[in-house]
């Protein structure tokens, strides 16, 4: 099993440890829940280094990014990242990636953790003859993502300019001995940042970034959150997950997320064909895809789980992708693939547990949205 | 810190305690650990006539639901209703008030197929 730079940094701080995607990584430190809290209310740290890093560079990485990536890369500046999806062959999804666009011809794709093995393989495929360096930087890299909205007070001590970027928008910093590239994004519905840094740098970092937060106390500006917390927090977000609302075998134009879709591409200046955008194209033609991702609020506090029947009228009409007892919300929420008909926000939708049914209303995504 | 003494535990992670004809049962702190935050509970209603072996009711977190099982024959007399608001208790404090349900037991042999604090440590370590 892998184990990330602040490994020690889990085990000091009492954290219940378990296996995901290869690594030994985090599900909770006090509990879930307590986590999930403080992430919404002040600022959470969490470990996300088994996230894959992959550099991408040459002079054809542009033109490789753009065959890969479902969504437009050529308009990127340096600086900027951009989420999108990876597609295979028949328009399902091979993963979600975000691209940072180090320079002119210089790229980093982070990708997830139980997709990294896979993409690189998906990356050779689409390399073909194209003049692109692939790198793997993952294990030599530490990532760490701070969320909550009390967090940039944390970071501005250490620099006035990553407060003042915009969403999606990268530094690269040099802080007296470390190099870190620091993003205005995450994953869990709230400001903050994530940064990406040298593994033999992950001790001196933590202390400097924790010098002043006694991270063991309740009140902390900042508190360690582990993958619990974080699965919660983005499903309130109404943010997709690989294996559970993104797939293989679910088409792109049925999760949700068509702003990360561009079936334009190959039109224009710099055109180019993604992978799969000839299947997503006939999806279009055939008047769309037949279902769609969709919130569904449910009464009460029991949870719906991946794989639940989604009922109409006594009619299954889809599945829930995934679900959870919403910790801000207090009540139960989910997200499932159902049939086009039953996507109107107000419907009523029953879930059937296994155990008995639970009742619903569909939702608009997200759940929850932070104040600005 | 080991499991009290005062109980005996199941190999599904039941504990139970026998005071004067009514026996309280709840899960034990190995169970509550695994299941991480419990977000809902479901007890069988005070009234309902249960067998050892039967389930009791059932406990939601938020990585799993698992079922509760009984190890003794009687009568649900009374469920825990301080879980309905606050099933964290059950995290906190699982041998206390995190209990789930008491059953006045008609019979106890069920009760055989439990473990000592002791034992059921030695099985499964924390």
């Amino acid at each position: 099993m892998l184990r990330t730079p602040l490994h020690k940094f889990h085990v000091e701080a009492g954290a219940k440890m378990v296996e995901f995607a290869g690594w030994e990584m985090p599900m909770m430190y006090t509990g879930i829940h307590e986590e999930h809290h403080q992430v919404r209310t002040s600022g959470g740290l969490f470990d996300v280094s088994h996230m894959g890093r992959v550099k991408v560079t040459g002079r054809h990485a542009r033109r490789f990014l753009e065959r890969l990536c479902t969504r437009r890369i050529s308009d990127m500046t340096a600086g900027q990242c951009r989420y999108s999806l990876v597609c295979n062959e028949r328009g399902g999804v091979r993963d979600d990636v975000i691209v940072y666009r180090m320079d002119e011809d210089e790229f980093l794709v982070v990708v997830n953790a139980s997709n990294r093995e896979k993409l690189l393989g998906h990356f050779e495929q689409v390399r073909g003859d194209l003049g692109v360096k692939i790198d793997d930087q993952t294990t030599g890299t530490a990532m760490v993502a701070l969320q909550g909205p009390k967090v940039m007070e944390l970071v501005s001590k250490f620099s006035k300019e990553i407060p003042t970027l915009k969403r999606y928008r990268f530094a690269v910093k040099n802080l007296m001995v470390l190099k870190l590239i620091v993003s205005r994004t995450g994953y869990t519905g709230e400001d903050g940042v994530e940064a990406i840094l040298p593994a033999g740098m992950v001790g001196i970092a933590m202390t400097l970034l924790l010098k002043d937060v006694d991270m063991r106390k309740e009140g902390a500006l900042v508190r360690p959150a582990g993958l619990g917390a974080r699965d919660t927090l983005r499903l309130e977000a109404g943010m997709p997950l690989y294996g559970h609302e993104l797939g293989e075998e679910t088409n792109a134009l049925e999760c949700g997320v068509d702003f990360a879709i561009s079936l334009d591409k190959d039109q224009g200046e710099k055109a180019e064909v993604f992978v799969g955008m000839e299947a997503l194209k006939r999806t279009m033609e055939a008047g769309g895809p037949k279902r769609r991702l969709v919130g569904i609020a449910i009464d009460g506090k029991r949870t719906a789980r991946q794989g639940n029947a989604v009922l109409r009228n006594g009619v299954k009409v889809g599945e829930v992708t995934s679900g959870c007892l919403s910790p801000t919300l207090g009540h139960a929420i989910a997200m499932a693939l159902v049939d086009i008909e039953a996507t109107e926000p107000g419907g009523v939708l029953r879930i059937d547990t296994g155990r008995g049914e639970l009742e619903g209303k569909v939702t608009k995504l997200p759940f929850y949205k932070a104040a600005k | 810190m080991g499991s009290p003494n005062d109980r005996v535990y199941s190999d599904t992670h039941e504990w139970h305690k026998e005071e004067g004809g009514v026996v309280t049962l709840g899960l034990t702190r190995f169970a509550v650990d695994a299941l991480t935050d419990v977000t809902y509970v479901q007890m069988k209603g005070v009234g309902t006539r249960v067998k050892a072996g039967d389930v009791v009711g059932e406990v939601e977190s938020v990585k799993t639901t698992s079922d509760v099982y009984c190890f003794v024959d009687g009568e649900v007399v009374e469920v825990n209703g301080a879980l309905a608001n606050e099933p964290g208790l059950l995290n906190t404090d699982p041998y206390g008030t995190g209990w789930l349900v008491k059953v006045r037991a008609s019979d106890r042999t069920g009760l055989t197929k439990c473990k000592s604090a002791a034992e059921y440590d030695k099985a499964h370590p924390s």
